[in-house]
């Protein structure tokens, strides 16, 4: 009998499926790009720091057990962000330093104002890094959360959604108007956040 | 006679190959996108602890990387377990820091150097003290601006 040829392997759909794998990386793969908590540190001066009233300092030690004392009581971690977001939503001011638009409890003792407000973070040497960023994150989740609250008042949008946009360049609208409303909101509710050695 | 001939039996068609560039390419193109570029080989453990407010760290040209950590196993007998600093692939001194941004500066484009923010890929398990120490070396050459570079994810993996 004669010798039968093999059918010729039909190689058309193959660029297919070199696509579709070549789709399918495309997707899958994640470019690892850095994230973190931008800070920015205080310039060495030699002039005095002002006088600031000890009722708009929120004070927030770390000791070498990585125990939090947050107005000289202990404190979880966890409880943390709402006593800041009390601290500085309290708007206990009157006359010119009267916050219009607090919601906290208004009481004399705690702060009189989100711009006078000051949160003073303080951080022994034997203290974990871990635990520091912690707390500084908490304290960011702090000013986020009354930031996206006082967004969604004004302009019906939240804060960090507001920045997202501005940063993206594919983002069709008015970005002057975006930065003003941007600049409006840090100066109702400013991040002084100090980190004292 | 008929129109179509009948095929015959015969010798082995060759396997077309015309799609070898295409996965050739393919490959090429994945490596390309999944490559990242390694800057520096690292001499420390480095654990980066987690938050969720991070904002991104973008445009690599105006950023400086410094590390600290405790040495990596192989480094140990020689440096010991203290946590320490890392600039450039070396291991280096607090006073070097200094020396390190200045480098930095002018090795960057003049116009960015208002922009520079330092990246510091310190370990979960360094202590403060060391953090602290290279803070204040930065705030004396007034490089500001900074980053607590972290993994995003929730605090309280932090704590294990």
């Amino acid at each position: 009998m004669a010798k039968r040829s093999a059918p010729e392997v039909n190689a058309g759909s193959m660029a297919d499926i070199a696509f579709l794998l070549l789709i399918f990386f495309l997707v899958t793969t994640t470019i690892e790009i850095d994230t973190g908590l931008n800070r920015k540190l205080p310039p060495i001066e030699e002039s005095d720091p002002p006088i600031i009233k000890q009722k708009n300092i929120f004070t927030v030690l770390i000791n070498k057990k990585n125990q939090l004392l947050v107005e000289d009581e202990l404190m979880e971690i966890k409880d943390l962000r709402k006593a800041a977001v009390e601290f500085l939503d309290n708007g206990g001011g009157e006359g010119d330093d009267a916050c219009s638009f607090c919601k906290g409890k208004r009481d004399s003792k705690s702060s009189d104002n989100p711009t006078k407000a000051i949160i003073s973070l303080k951080n022994e040497r034997e203290t974990t890094y871990a635990t520091y960023i912690s707390v500084q994150n908490e304290l960011v989740a702090a000013y986020n959360e009354l930031r996206n609250r006082r967004a969604s008042e004004l302009y019906g949008t939240s804060f960090i959604e507001m920045e997202a946009n501005y940063k993206d360049v594919n983002w069709v609208g008015n970005k002057t108007k975006l930065k003003e409303q941007i600049e409006q909101i840090k100066l109702d509710y400013p991040q002084k956040l100090s980190e004292v050695q | 006679m008929s129109k179509f001939k009948t095929k015959k039996g015969g010798e082995m068609p060759a396997v077309n190959t015309a799609s070898l560039p295409d996965i050739v390419f393919m490959l090429l193109f994945f490596f390309m996108v999944a490559t990242v570029m390694k800057d520096d080989d690292l001499l420390i453990e480095n654990k980066l602890p987690y938050a969720d407010q991070v904002e991104k760290l973008d445009k690599k040209d105006r950023i400086m990387y410094i590390y600290a950590g405790k040495p990596s196993e192989r480094y140990q007998a020689q440096y010991g377990t203290e946590s320490r600093i890392q600039l450039d692939g070396k291991f280096a001194d607090v006073s070097e820091v200094q020396a390190f941004v200045a480098q930095q500066r002018a090795s960057k484009r003049e116009e960015l150097i208002p922009f520079l923010t330092t990246s510091l890929k310190v370990d979960s398990d360094a202590n403060m003290g060391l953090v602290g120490d290279i803070k204040q070396e930065l705030r004396k050459c007034n490089a500001l601006k900074i980053n607590y570079t972290t993994k995003k994810g929730d605090m309280s993996k932090n704590s294990n």
